[in-house]
């Protein structure tokens, strides 16, 4: 009997461990699955849990019930990876042993590393919207909140769902307006980036969106400290922001358990090749999801279409054949907009978002990169798929894992 | 689309970011250099240096990984490329913009 682990039980490690259980022959492969925590998020409801949109039952599951019942599931600290010993040794002094290993522990938020950040206004003035107790807190603020300057921060690239900021701001300017207040909130959007969108055609076909809801820019500030006393940010070129209301999104960094086996780059993510998935230092250790190291978005739709991927790579890799080298970058995000609107994006490593359509060439019924109300849906009725069809590893219809050219306005390759 | 830099016809990107490494040497870079307002030194030079390495590697290019490089702390790098000191030292550089997303 041969062993699969999977660390963690997040997005990437549910939908590997359902991916797997239907491929991997039950006679010659156990699969296990370790993960501490019992409560399964659904991650993209944390931006909408602050303006009261969801409930805090929308998005909490029990984490159990998308495990499949022919899955070890072992709810534990993991202590640490031993590469080279193929074992994995967990809080309470078991050992592990493993043939092959995918890692799928995810990304954090590390407030810690701003000075000024974590400190005693975290969760008072200053707020995040990346974890469940930090959206909470944070719809409690907002529901008693009396107007002033609310600035919406990125700390530093990566972060997961890049696009989540600036969709935070877009519905804090419809929740304002619909409370009749929004003449009393001063919107600001900073960012390390130049833009609050970066490539040339995505700028051009949205930024207007920034206009027409008054949110103001603060571009290329890379924040040095959060003067929590003043109530101020303060970046490296001396640029100072103030507020009244703070919303950043702190660092990101891969789990600790990544730095503890010293297996992470400088952010704790795991060095991973961008096309096979496998990792650059052990070829029986893979790894998938915001765990890794790849230059595509942290989304959980990238995750999506990397598992299928993935699922065939390790297939590949048990019969001893030449992985595929397919994954492309693969990711496709909903954005809200704000006033039941939402925007579709879809690109890849190379690609840019462009207009379109999709999932149907020429047909829809959803757009690429333009507001419509049917985004809107779409991204609602995507929380219903999330739980019964993406985490199980069902395939979604007409949605393939590597990006088609078909029915979209592409101009040129980069 | 070709642009004459220190009269080399050099292929850029529509924001002027070199589109190949190969067609860069040091003229090239202090031309770039001269157009955003910068006089070169040889501490610019080293730090271009770093990037570039980094940029060959591989390895992704961020503020972070600026003060870790034990070449330049970040106060010295916005000194030296003042504005968006990333964005305009990997311009010198001939390496592309570090991603983003949109």
């Amino acid at each position: 009997m041969k062993n699969l682990v999977i660390l963690g039980a997040g997005t990437s490690g549910t939908m590997m461990a359902n991916h797997l259980v239907s491929k991997l022959p039950k006679n010659d492969w156990k699969i296990t699955i370790i993960d501490q925590y019992k409560t399964h998020y659904y991650q993209p409801g944390f931006l909408f849990l602050p303006f009261d949109i969801y409930t805090t039952k929308q998005v909490k599951k029990n984490g159990k019930k998308f495990i499949p019942k022919s899955v070890n599931y072992i709810q534990e600290k993991i202590d640490l990876i031993l590469p080279k010993e193929n074992k994995v040794k967990l809080e309470k002094g078991d050992v592990i042993d493993y043939d092959i290993l995918i890692i799928a522990t995810g990304t954090k938020i590390a407030p810690q590393e701003t000075e000024g950040m974590a400190g005693p206004e975290w969760h008072k003035s200053i707020f995040d919207f990346y974890t469940y107790e930090g959206a909470k807190a944070l719809r409690n603020k907002l529901r008693e909140w009396e107007g002033g300057k609310m600035v919406v921060h990125i700390t530093e690239m990566p972060i997961k769902c890049p696009v989540a900021p600036l969709e935070f701001a877009f519905l804090a300017d419809s929740f304002f307006k619909n409370k009749g207040m929004r003449d009393k909130v001063d919107i600001t959007f900073v960012t390390p980036l130049d833009g609050a969108f970066t490539k040339p055609k995505a700028t051009k076909a949205l930024h207007y969106l920034l206009e027409e809801k008054g949110i103001k820019e603060v571009t290329d500030f890379n924040i040095e400290r959060v003067d929590y006393e003043n109530k101020k940010i303060i970046d490296y070129a001396d640029v100072e922001v103030d507020y009244d209301l703070l919303v950043t999104v702190p660092t990101n960094m891969g789990d600790a358990l990544i730095e503890r086996s010293g297996m992470g780059d400088d952010l704790n993510f795991v060095p991973t090749n961008k096309a096979t998935l496998q990792t650059n230092n052990y070829e029986n250790i893979f790894a998938i999801g915001d765990a890794t190291n790849l230059p595509a978005s942290k989304a959980g739709s990238v995750a999506h279409f990397e598992a299928e991927i993935l699922t065939e790579n390790i297939l590949r890799y048990i019969n001893g054949e030449p992985l595929k080298e397919e994954f492309d970058g693969h990711a496709n995000c909903f954005i809200e907009t704000g006033e039941g609107k939402a925007l579709l994006i879809d690109f890849n490593y190379t690609h840019e978002p462009v207009e379109g359509t999709f999932p149907f060439p020429g047909v829809g019924p959803l757009s690429l990169l333009k507001e419509s109300r049917i985004n809107h849906m779409g991204k609602m009725a995507f929380r219903w798929i999330y739980w019964n069809m993406l985490i199980k590893g069902i395939h979604i219809p007409f949605v393939s894992a590597t990006m088609t050219e078909k029915g979209k306005k592409f101009e040129n390759v980069n | 689309m070709k642009k004459l830099i220190s009269n080399k016809e050099i292929d850029v990107n529509e924001e002027g970011y070199l589109l190949d490494f190969n067609q860069w040497d040091k003229e090239v870079g202090e031309s770039l250099a001269s157009e955003l307002g910068i006089e070169m030194t040889d501490k610019h030079w080293e730090v271009i240096k770093y990037l570039q390495d980094m940029h060959l590697k591989g390895e992704p290019l961020s503020i972070r990984g600026i003060k870790k490089s034990g070449v330049i702390n970040i106060k010295e790098f916005y000194d030296l490329f003042p504005g968006g000191p990333l964005k305009k030292s990997t311009l010198i550089a001939g390496i592309p913009k570090p991603k983003s997303c949109i």
